[in-house]
């Protein structure tokens, strides 16, 4: 991705005075700070801007406005913004409203991945609006010309003796622009009302009722439906179009650039009629199948092992991960508008500042000419970091000077999309006859670093990531390429301990630092589950495995039964613990955790994307299948609080154990080591 | 081809052709963007509505199978400002994350306990497994169910 650092700047004077416009006066505060993660990421070669922001404003009316680039796409970052502000202003929670990702307003964010927004946006915000509280203590003491200690702030209302106003009439007319001090008093954890309790989600209200507007729902006067022209298979180019029988039908206009073809329609069904009346010929290529694709990935470069060393069992295997989809619910959308100079665009995305220079590009306009908005969206787990669907609209909306909605199918979705990478891990270890692991040498291939340190205490580890060509498009997921590489870890360890004769936990505590959060998570879930305990009956099994990702750490226990005759995996029983710091809202983080988790037991058991020649072949959730009602046991699942630490994200790494967690427990019940996911008989 | 249908107690004629889904006649023409689109090969259960009571998958269901029928959308069941014991107790319960598989998940679940107000699990389970929620709130939808099915029976 580029980025140009004069439009970040530009966008913050743009969206100073837009805002002004929008929201009248009042208190304005940016909150600013640099984001270690950007730097961490541009000592990698990226340019990516280092510095995240908000605006926290109060107006005349008393509403308290949160303007951020983050988006909600289920994980309730709309929540716990709302909550840090209600914190830190003593607001009650209708008075605030957040405005999230809309490129016009709110300041220059990278995107809403990797479990960023709990570790640096909320400490933020809770920044900006201290300081916007600390600002209304000033005002009020010099109006009513009593000492700033005196001043009070609860529920909305400031108040000092007979005196007491709003915040609004205190913040009324009052441009605010000082930079936030670094000492501003951020209250401590210990007296938080707001943050650190369960809080409903925003908006939930419009949920139950189908009010809540998705991109997909939105509609314009005018509107155009469009269809996308897809090609065969990936790659393939246009030898041939035939549009003249889709141009007869009354209404449809048709776009035609290179090999990007579409059509519109005052209807779906005459879109759809007209896409159907299109002839077209393409000039296609072969490529790989799903078959073959380990091999491929794998290559044949020789890596040379350590020498094991003497006494020490030697230990070496090869896991697989295959493509898998993300399948958010709701699939890619747009609604795209343009005036003759500038493009609006209504998305789906989790990165609306990285989808506007796309639609910039597709469209050569400046970017400052493109304006891109997120509606909380119908959920993204790392697959809606593109704007593909966006840009699409947005190309046909300049072509036709219409507004246009463009949705993706569920095939579209399966096919044109990007997927976790497929993967190759391979492992070369050796054990000490007391279970010390004392070897260690792990190779990736394609699917990437993300979780490839382990966190056991081994002699001079050795880890590699080999990149390779993908066959297929491929992109971020929940919690990336670790939620792989630990599966491979977390089976291995359970293989050394087995080569051992070594009761998996102690194994897995053995090996580990004494001051690692994984102790603890391991020992909660274990104590929880019973661990140690007689299996009830023949052909079932237990098994443990932990992982720790983006601050967050987690134990998974699973109960299953293997039937004899069928071989078909049944779930019993999952037992997880948590620790991600902090907790800033127990009854949304349970809901995440077990979310993940959820999630992967499809990553576990069931998804793979079976693919060849450039075309997909399973492109249907009949074909495809995620987790259902049917496949959950029975969860429990432990949140351990850490005061004393801070609040990490907890999107993803939930997700880590439960796939290692199940195998273990396959090779408990069975004897049978499955070392490719999806896992079954 | 002209078509009647009730939807959420108001008659409707529709013109369109007969193998138009009831989906997008319920979405586009009649703006009640409640019911979503999840795949269209009744497979995911975000499109369900009640079709002269029963649960069903209005995305594979054509306008000519519609006819005369008497549909319920999510939009349909909050009477007089009062949520259906369904939608209150996803909310009590925090039943959703993304929340864009809820109206069909609602729908399914009022279909059900219209037919058999006391489910078991088995019967939760396999009624609602024609219902994908991707961010796996499934242990909260069940818990939601049950407490509507309390509700709805006089219980505590």
């Amino acid at each position: 991705m580029s980025f140009d650092p004069e439009l970040q700047t530009a966008d913050v004077e743009m969206s100073r005075r837009s805002l002004l416009k929008v929201l009248g006066g009042g208190i304005l505060v940016l909150a600013s700070v640099p984001d270690a993660f950007a730097w961490a990421m541009s000592q990698r070669g990226q340019t990516l801007p280092q510095k995240i922001g908000a605006w926290v404003h109060i107006g005349p009316d008393n509403k308290i406005t949160v303007l951020t680039g983050k988006v909600e796409v289920g994980q309730n970052a709309r929540t716990s913004v709302t909550q840090a502000v209600v914190e830190e202003l003593r607001a009650p929670l209708g008075s605030v409203e957040v405005v999230m990702g809309d490129t016009d307003l709110v300041p220059y964010d990278m995107g809403t991945f990797g479990s960023r927004t709990t570790p640096t946006m909320i400490p933020q915000i809770r920044r900006a609006a201290a300081a916007a509280r600390e600002k209304l203590t000033d005002l009020a003491a010099k109006k009513w010309g009593v000492d700033r200690t005196k001043i009070h702030l609860s529920a909305g209302k400031i108040t000092s003796g007979i005196h007491s106003a709003s915040y609004g009439e205190i913040a009324k007319g009052q441009p605010f622009d000082e930079p936030i001090s670094e000492h501003v008093p951020l209250t401590p954890n210990k007296d938080w009302t707001a943050l650190g309790h369960p809080t409903q989600k925003v908006g939930i209200r419009d949920f139950v009722t189908g009010k809540h507007e998705y991109t997909s729902d939105l509609k314009r006067p005018g509107m155009l439906y469009a269809k996308v022209l897809r090609a065969p298979s990936f790659g393939a180019t246009l030898k041939s179009l035939d549009t003249s029988q889709a141009e007869t039908l009354a209404g449809v206009r048709v776009v035609h650039d290179g090999d990007f073809v579409a059509v519109a329609a005052p209807t779906r069904r005459l879109a759809e009629k007209a896409l159907a009346a299109i002839k077209s010929q393409w000039n296609e290529k072969p490529g790989p199948s799903s078959k073959e694709i380990f091999k491929l990935l794998r290559g044949d470069d020789k890596i040379a092992s350590s020498k094991t060393p003497d006494g020490a069992k030697a230990l070496t295997a090869t896991y697989t991960a295959p493509y898998i989809a993300h399948v958010p619910l709701e699939p890619r959308a747009a609604l795209a508008e343009w005036d003759g100079v500038k493009m609006t665009v209504y998305t789906g995305t989790q990165r609306p500042f990285g989808v506007r220079p796309e639609v910039a590009t597709a469209l050569g306009i400046p970017e400052k000419q493109v304006r891109v908005l997120v509606p909380d969206t119908g959920s993204g787990y790392g697959g809606k970091h593109s704007g593909d669907a966006a840009v699409e609209a947005a190309k046909i909306a300049k072509a036709l000077g219409k507004p246009i909605k463009l949705v993706w199918t569920r095939v579209e979705e399966f096919t044109w999309a990007y997927f976790r990478p497929a993967g190759v891990d391979e492992i070369a270890s050796a054990v000490n006859p007391d279970g010390k692991v004392v070897v260690w040498e792990f190779d990736n291939y394609n699917s990437g670093s993300p979780g490839i340190e382990t966190p056991y205490a081994v002699p001079s580890p050795r880890t590699d990531a080999h990149r390779t060509e993908s066959p297929l498009r491929q992109g971020s997921y929940r919690c990336l390429g670790a939620t792989f590489n630990n599966f491979a870890r977390e089976s291995h360890m359970d293989e050394l301990a087995h080569e051992v004769g070594m009761d998996p936990l102690d194994f897995r505590m053995k090996n580990l630092p004494a001051d690692s959060h994984l102790r603890t998570v391991l020992q909660a879930a274990a104590d929880r589950f019973g661990w140690g305990k007689e299996k009830p009956a023949a052909g079932h099994g237990f098994g443990i495995a932990c992982g720790q990702e983006k601050g967050g750490s987690i134990a998974t226990v699973v109960e299953l039964s293997i039937d004899s005759q069928t071989k078909e995996i049944q779930l019993l029983r999952i037992v997880n613990a948590f620790e991600c710091g902090k907790i800033l809202n127990p009854d949304l983080l349970k809901n995440q955790v077990e979310g993940a988790v959820i999630m992967g037991i499809g990553g576990a058991l069931f998804e793979a994307i079976e693919f060849a020649n450039g075309q997909i072949l399973n492109p249907h959730l009949g074909r495809y299948r995620v987790p259902r009602y049917s496949d959950i046991p029975k969860i429990e699942t432990i949140l351990l609080d850490r005061p004393d630490l801070g609040s990490a994200g907890a999107g993803e790494s939930p997700i880590l154990a439960i796939a290692p967690a199940i195998g273990n427990a396959i090779f408990s019940a069975t004897g049978t080591r499955l070392r490719a996911l999806p896992m079954g008989f | 081809m002209s078509v009647e249908i009730e939807v959420n107690g108001i008659k409707h004629k529709i013109d369109a052709e007969p193998e138009t889904s009831l989906l997008e006649i319920l979405r586009d023409d009649l703006g009640l963007t409640g019911t979503k689109y999840g795949c269209g090969e009744s497979q995911c259960g975000a499109c369900t509505v009640l079709m002269n009571g029963f649960p069903i998958h209005s995305c594979v269901t054509q306008l000519s199978d519609a006819a005369d029928s008497k549909i319920v959308t999510i939009e349909g069941i909050e009477k007089n400002g009062h949520l259906h014991a369904v939608q209150q107790a996803f909310i009590d319960e925090g039943a959703m994350q993304c929340g864009y598989c809820v109206s069909g998940m609602i729908m399914a679940a009022v279909g059900m306990l219209n037919r058999n107000p006391n489910p078991n699990d088995e019967e939760i389970l396999m009624r609602m497994s024609g219902n994908i929620c991707r961010c796996g709130s499934y242990p909260r939808m069940m818990a939601a169910i049950k407490r509507a099915s309390r509700t709805i029976r006089g219980v505590k």
